[in-house]
């Protein structure tokens, strides 16, 4: 800032700044301009009933073709789900929206949000699958699409979380030395290969070692995969939490006569996951997004059946639309658990200012 | 197992006798689980077909990402010549052309999902070469679709054969056999041509379009792929009648289950015979009251040739009736992309798709 004050920084900021602005303002004003532009005063919107897409063909460079999310909108967030029972689909993405609503709200704070979602789960497992109360069987290999990928991430999530707390717990474990050296070679393991990788593993390796006729299901093996490779960075994550602890609160814990499980549970763990929250989210978040990696194991989700969808050849040349679209749903789940992670924060960390490491 | 999973149990310490029983267990549970091995039933002497017709579907794997070959349409329903051959297969073993369980596969997990069980039978525009056969435990049942590398010009260019093409620019993905091909082509042919070589597909039409490369050049059936995309612009673009390599693709098998191998054959030769002999899915009903012993032994009015193959004799029928004749298929799945039928017409008809007698 000093050097503001000299005569220069007076010119700079008198002219100079003033002109990047003005500069940058234009830049964007022409790529608001011309993104408008092609996304809503030159695009086709709908087509004619039974005709091709010569319409959207001849705006190709100039105008969005909406009309192919209009086509395609179902097999994109439903995949393969039969056709006549997607509203099963559909109200088990909106179930888990109000899940995530719901864990959004302070209200429910409490620990019958885990019984929420515990029934919340069961309808979406009896909406996927069906067999009971009338509803057609409807096997896991027909599911696709966004309830795919929230399944995935919430799924994977709920399994790594606490397998990511008894493994950081387990790698700071100093009297038991074999536990504490598994910890160390999965997370070593997991962390040390692509993500990519592991799934490779689970879809073309793991049917290998099995027998003949021993089959498990490619998405079972797939959230597997998740699971072992969420768990391990999590870990990390609450290790940090774990060591940013002052080591008076584990002394403390001790003198009050607390076992050790009594202690990690009331004194320990509250506080270390506290520290954590943004990081925890932000592997959360990482994790959501990289589940649309099973596309190359040949999973159906979200972002596969939105590559699927612009393959058929009437519909070739419209990727961008159905990108656009996938991005919005992307940024919507990861902005809500964004969210969730900020108020956590805020309501957590506010009454609780006065821990003070001892000298 | 892989060899480093094995290590623990023969490194010394104190941590040894726990690693000798995890490593015991881990032993115990490997071989329990090899020595059930796959269930051998008397039945048909198909391992193959009995585990079909146990589980009462087929599990079929395909590419889902081809166009004309197996893609998924709106509705989410897989179509394509590919697909067809696997409802054909299941109206032949389970009478019932809708009993196919479609699994997604991808170049590189195609093999290892046949090879470990987890599909019956694989029909995934695979070519058909030696090295494959002869190395991977698997075998082709027949030939579904006759591939090649072919180039596509503008009309405007007045090229009509591949033998204009000297001195053109190409454009072709790099690493692939086509790039080979027309390596090999235009040396044996004494010609020069300039290869633009575009890794993304859609960078490859927008330069083929932008007038980059003389010719765009890959296999023929994504040539026309691309020629229908065009719209109302697709007489602009001729697809040149050489074919400068052979791809002949079709539905794969694990060697060693001969039964299997002969349904899978034989429902495709059911099929160019029905076209052979005009029974179509439309007119086979009035079929039954025929005179004509070939007809009669391949509707199994007579004979026992649907029995001699393990299947229901009215196997042929139900092929015909539920998916049709190799040419109905052609016209559902082939020709809307525009292409012409040339060497997968019947071989009385300059194509090369011949049926050995059934009877």
């Amino acid at each position: 800032m000093r050097v503001l004050r000299d005569g220069r920084g007076d010119m700079a900021r008198r002219f100079v700044s003033p002109l990047i602005t003005l500069f940058l303002s234009l830049l964007l004003a022409l790529g608001a301009w011309r993104f408008f532009s092609w996304a809503l005063w030159h695009a086709v919107w709908t087509l004619p009933p039974g005709s091709n897409t010569d319409l959207c063909r001849a705006a190709l460079g100039h105008g969005a073709c909406w009309a192919v999310i209009g086509e395609k909108f179902r097999f994109i967030l439903f995949g393969f789900y039969p056709y006549a029972q997607q509203w099963r689909a559909a109200l088990v993405i909106l179930c888990f929206i109000t899940l995530f609503a719901l864990s959004l709200s302070q209200r429910f704070w409490r620990p019958s949000l885990a019984l929420i979602w515990g029934s919340g789960l069961v309808v979406i497992a009896i909406l996927m699958w069906g067999g009971v109360f009338g509803l057609a069987f409807v096997p896991e290999d027909q599911w696709g699409g966004l309830p795919i990928t929230l399944l995935l991430a919430t799924l994977g999530l709920a399994f790594a979380f606490p397998l990511a707390i008894l493994v950081a717990l387990a790698r700071r474990a100093e009297g038991l030395p074999v536990i504490r050296w598994l910890a160390i070679a999965y997370v070593e393991l997991i962390r040390g290969v692509p993500l990519i990788s592991l799934l490779f593993m689970a879809s073309v390796m793991l049917p290998l070692f099995l027998p003949n006729g021993w089959n498990i299901d490619k998405l079972l093996r797939a959230q597997l995969a998740f699971v072992l490779f969420a768990g391990a960075y999590l870990a990390e994550v609450v290790r940090a939490g774990l060591a940013a602890l002052p080591r008076g609160q584990y002394e403390g814990a001790a003198a009050l006569g607390l076992s050790y499980w009594q202690a990690t549970r009331l004194i320990i763990l509250p506080q270390a996951l506290r520290h954590v929250i943004p990081m925890l989210v932000n592997t959360f978040i990482g994790f959501f997004k990289d589940t649309s990696l099973v596309l190359i194991i040949g999973i159906f989700d979200l972002m596969t059946t939105g590559r699927t969808a612009t393959m058929e050849p009437a519909w070739q040349g419209f990727a961008n639309e159905v990108y656009l679209l996938l991005a919005a749903i992307y940024f919507g789940f990861c902005f809500t658990m964004a969210r969730i992670s900020r108020r956590l924060e805020q309501r957590l960390s506010a009454p609780h200012h006065s821990i003070e490491e001892p000298a | 197992m892989p060899p480093f999973l094995c290590r623990p149990a023969a490194s010394p310490g104190p941590a040894r006798g726990v690693f000798v029983l995890v490593a015991r267990a881990i032993i115990g549970c490997a071989l329990a689980l090899l020595s059930h091995g796959p269930a051998q039933a008397a039945g048909s002497g198909s391992p193959t077909l009995d585990a079909v017709r146990a589980r009462g579907v087929l599990s079929c794997g395909v590419a889902g990402n081809a166009a004309g070959f197996s893609l998924p349409d709106s509705q989410g329903v897989m179509q394509g010549i590919d697909a067809e051959g696997c409802r054909a297969i299941a109206a032949a073993v389970l009478g019932d052309q809708r009993k196919v369980k479609f699994v997604p596969t991808t170049t590189e997990n195609r093999f290892t999902a046949l090879q470990s069980g987890e599909i019956d039978v694989l029909v995934r525009e695979t070519t058909w070469t030696l090295g494959r056969e002869a190395s991977l435990g698997l075998e082709f049942g027949v030939i579904n679709f006759y591939d090649g590398t072919g180039f596509m010009v503008k009309k405007s260019s007045g090229v009509t054969s591949a033998h204009d093409l000297d001195g053109a620019t190409i454009c072709v993905e790099p690493g692939t056999s086509t790039e080979l091909a027309i390596a090999d082509y235009f040396r044996v042919n004494n010609m020069k041509y300039t290869p633009v070589e575009i890794q993304d597909l859609q960078e490859i039409h927008n330069a083929f379009l932008s007038g980059r490369c003389d010719a765009y050049s890959t296999d023929s059936s994504a040539l026309a792929g691309f020629r229908f995309t065009q719209g109302a612009h697709a007489d602009d673009f001729l697809l040149l009648p050489e074919l400068i390599s052979k791809e002949p693709l079709g539905p794969m098998v694990r060697k060693g289950d001969d039964k299997w191998f002969d349904i899978v054959r034989w429902v495709s030769f059911a099929q160019i015979t029905g076209e052979e002999y005009g029974v179509s899915s439309r007119n086979i009903e009035n079929f039954t009251n025929t005179t004509n012993p070939d007809i009669r032994r391949l509707l199994g009015i007579e004979g026992n040739l649907g029995e001699a193959l393990g299947l229901d004799n009215r196997w042929a029928f139900n092929i015909l009736k539920q998916v049709g004749n190799t040419g109905e298929v052609w016209n559902r799945t082939m020709a809307p992309l525009g292409l012409p039928r040339g060497l997968n017409g019947l071989w009385n008809r300059g194509g090369l798709m011949f049926a050995p007698p059934l009877r």
